[in-house]
């Protein structure tokens, strides 16, 4: 085809193209405020400093100048004093003492203290005054904490999010190893996602191989029953296993009744309770990929197979099990990055040691009112399940995974 | 770099949207729910409507603060009244998120209990972090606070509040150390290390609570022997036909506040409800619902004296009862709080 008709046809085509468009725009537009906004307040969130900038204006500036290498002098006390003065009144020193507490335990009460002190003195000098306060205030490493802070952005929380810390003069380092547990924790919510996915998979690939050869009547009842979990609410779901996993539930009823146990198991509140729970909740994910793919693969060739002396098994797992793949990938991976992201589920069935990223996610939202941080973890889990899908992509390729 | 909080609001934003705007002769606010917040609408919110044709519109929510947060950093501001607890109080006034109070407006402040009336919340009711267990399933139960660290006399699992307030006083407690000294001793790095120390004899047997229903149901389905609880919660679980026994030892007394979040839309009327809703004669019928104490002493009096004896303040109750020391943990809390989740995640 030459060049110029290959134009023309693009030519008559754009109308069409355009008018696809125009159908599709109010779904980008949806995606565009309800993901692709929160998407990006998330990260500016996980880096945005504005607590020294908006409590202490005066010393940012004053502290422009500052040379950095010993404790500043009276001007630099005297802006800090200004600016507490206000803070005081408007009770925002709080507010900046718990920013810089963060990085340096114990500044909070200091802060405080200080805009106490300075809202019942007069006139300076006051860098004395603060000296005498508090042993902190003649300490470098509080003033290259603060000098830090004035800018208008910081990677403390996305480096508490994988347990480094930023001393005083600037290194990044490892985390005190006391306070370290969001590598742990990101550990503890691969593993956990991976023995669901493992699970499902596991479960799964035989249902829907069953719903794959059973008369089409037969398979629409099946299929209902895969289905029928989805149509309930998570939560109701998550709260029958509480009642089911409970110590004098169900389950526990059964297995001192034929004895397989004398004792009670403790299976609500630990990893097995929270993995099973999460398994039945993620079961049909898992299920309706691995099933689509399968209804296209003739049964003639397993067929074909055996007439050509294949036995059973080989026959199924050299010619019919590789056709599968396509389905098993995207199923696993589906349930496997919905698992990253539990939350109720670990929290309700789970102990502490089962809490996974989410979790911890929500106590530094609504509890500590730590929001950066809770950014910053939402940005590594963000991340992990970006690479994990890359990662997906590059050994499976994209032409070998069917969503459906 | 306001921006993006802005845009974070934008959620909260469209929550709010779906509420009425402020409208003269009504009064938005929000409180704990369930049995509480039920007790709340008969005391104070039906009563006031009664009276002044002010109708209330009501929000629920589980004390997180975040959510005042968001609400003031959206700018909408559309409550009047919120009811807040001791940490919330504490917390939201160190950080501006309240309205810094006029005193003469609401009451005399010295008739409220001491550290139930603060620059920027008003206390009204106490009630009490209790031990208890089932009286159909544990004839000689615990009696004093140390029974939780009494593994050997009270076998199984104990139920705490996921959060270190309460925790690290009682494991001091069972430690040793006299109620009045507790947050003497935790202000020390020792202090804090002995606690955890002694949490850590019994961590494996800790099944975590943390809304307030769930600490009778842990009891009720016999998932713990033992369990914290806030008393009310016990109280109601028994009206329900349950026979769960406070240990009235050592327990932990807690006030919840009324605040005006800043930038409230009508001041005159946030104030003239909370004067209404704490003066003596309608505070003290606040234990009728449910067993939680009037703050102010008036009040305390004129309670009713068949109610009174389920209250954390009754005389008998309350002979060696601490109060949570909010200044505390206000200044030691995001430390400790950041030690109590690692400490739970190891």
């Amino acid at each position: 085809m030459s060049r110029a008709l290959a134009r023309a046809v693009r030519r008559s085509a754009r109308p069409a193209r355009w008018a696809a468009f125009m159908l599709g725009a109010p779904a980008l537009l949806f995606l565009a405020i309800t993901f692709v906004t929160p998407l990006v307040a998330l990260l500016s969130t996980a880096v945005a400093n504005p607590e020294v900038r908006q409590v202490l204006p005066r010393t940012v500036v004053a502290l422009a100048r500052w040379d950095g290498k010993a404790v500043p002098d009276e001007p630099v006390f005297a802006a800090l004093a200004a600016d507490l003065k206000i803070a005081n009144d408007a009770k925002t020193a709080a507010l900046v003492g718990k920013r810089l507490n963060y990085e340096m335990p114990g500044m909070r009460s200091k802060m405080l203290a200080a805009a106490r002190m300075v809202a019942a003195a007069e006139t300076g000098p006051y860098k004395p005054m603060f000296l005498d306060k508090d042993d902190a205030w003649n300490d470098l490493a509080t003033w290259q904490v603060i000098a830090r802070n004035t800018r208008g952005w910081t990677l403390y929380y996305l480096l508490t999010a994988v347990d480094m810390a930023q001393t005083p003069d600037g290194a990044i380092v490892r985390g005190d190893p006391e306070e370290s547990i969001f590598l742990l924790l990101l550990a503890r919510t691969l593993w956990i996602s991976a023995l669901v996915t493992i699970g499902t998979v596991v479960l799964g690939f035989p249902v829907a191989y069953a719903i794959s050869i059973a008369p089409p009547s037969a398979a629409r009842v099946m299929l209902l029953f895969v289905l029928l979990p989805l149509w309930t609410s998570l939560l109701v779901r998550t709260t029958a296993w509480v009642v089911l996993l409970q110590t004098d539930g169900i389950i526990n009823d059964i297995i001192v009744a034929t004895g397989l146990s004398a004792e009670r198991l403790q299976l609500i509140f630990s990893r097995f309770g929270t993995v099973t729970a999460m398994v039945h909740i993620q079961l049909p994910f898992t299920i309706l990929p691995i099933y689509s793919v399968m209804r296209g693969i003739p049964a003639t060739q397993i067929r074909a197979a055996r007439s050509l002396g294949a036995p059973a098994f080989s026959a199924f797992w050299r010619v019919y099990a590789p056709q599968t793949i396509p389905g098993v990938v995207a199923g696993g991976l589906i349930t496997f990055i919905l698992s990253l992201g539990y939350y109720i589920t670990p929290a309700l069935v789970g102990g502490p040691t089962d809490q996974m990223i989410s979790n911890f996610i929500s106590t530094y939202v609504n509890r500590d009112l730590n929001w950066g941080l809770a950014s910053a973890l939402g940005v590594v889990l963000l991340a992990v399940t970006l690479a994990i899908y890359g990662a997906f992509l590059r050994i499976v390729g994209p032409e070998r995974m069917r969503f459906g | 770099m306001k921006k993006p909080m802005t845009i974070l609001g934008l959620s909260a934003a469209t929550i709010l949207l779906a509420m009425p705007a402020f409208a003269d002769g009504q009064l938005s606010v929000m409180s704990f729910g369930g049995a509480y917040q039920a007790a709340q609408r008969a005391t104070f919110f039906e009563p006031y409507t009664a009276k002044t044709g002010i109708k209330f519109v009501e929000q629920e929510y589980g004390g997180e603060i975040a959510k005042i947060k968001a609400m003031e950093q959206a700018g909408g501001v559309s409550l009047d009244v919120i009811d807040v607890d001791g940490p919330g109080a504490q917390q939201g006034c160190d950080e501006g998120l309240y309205e810094k109070l006029d005193w003469s407006k609401i009451g005399n402040r010295k008739d409220w209990q001491p550290g139930t009336a603060n620059d920027c919340a008003v206390g009204t009711i106490v009630y009490a972090t209790i031990l208890a267990y089932d009286g159909d399933k544990m004839k000689n139960g615990p009696t004093r606070i140390a029974d939780i660290f009494d593994t050997k006399k009270f076998p199984g699992k104990r139920g705490l509040w996921k959060n270190p307030v309460s925790n690290l006083e009682f494991a001091l407690i069972a430690d040793g150390v006299s109620n009045k000294d507790v947050y003497k001793v935790l202000a020390t790095k020792a202090g804090v290390d002995r606690a955890f120390k002694k949490l850590d004899t019994i961590k494996k047997d800790i099944v975590w609570w943390e809304a307030g229903a769930q600490a009778p149901q842990l009891l009720a389905s016999g998932e713990v022997v033992m369990t914290t609880a806030w008393n009310g919660r016990i109280f109601n679980a028994n009206k329900e036909g349950k026979h769960f026994e406070i240990v009235w030892d050592n327990e932990l007394l807690d006030a919840d506040y009324w605040v005006i979040p800043k930038g409230a839309k009508n001041l005159p009327a946030s104030y003239a409800f909370i004067k209404f809703s704490v003066s003596p004669e309608i505070l003290s019928g606040f234990p009728k619902y449910i067993p939680y104490g009037p703050v102010t002493s008036a009040a305390a009096k004129a309670v009713a004296p068949e109610y009174a004896p389920n209250l954390p303040t009754y005389s008998a109750n309350v002979a060696n009862a601490f109060a949570t020391d909010y200044s505390f943990w206000g200044d030691q809390g995001e430390d400790i709080r950041k030690r109590f989740t690692t400490w739970l995640a190891q």
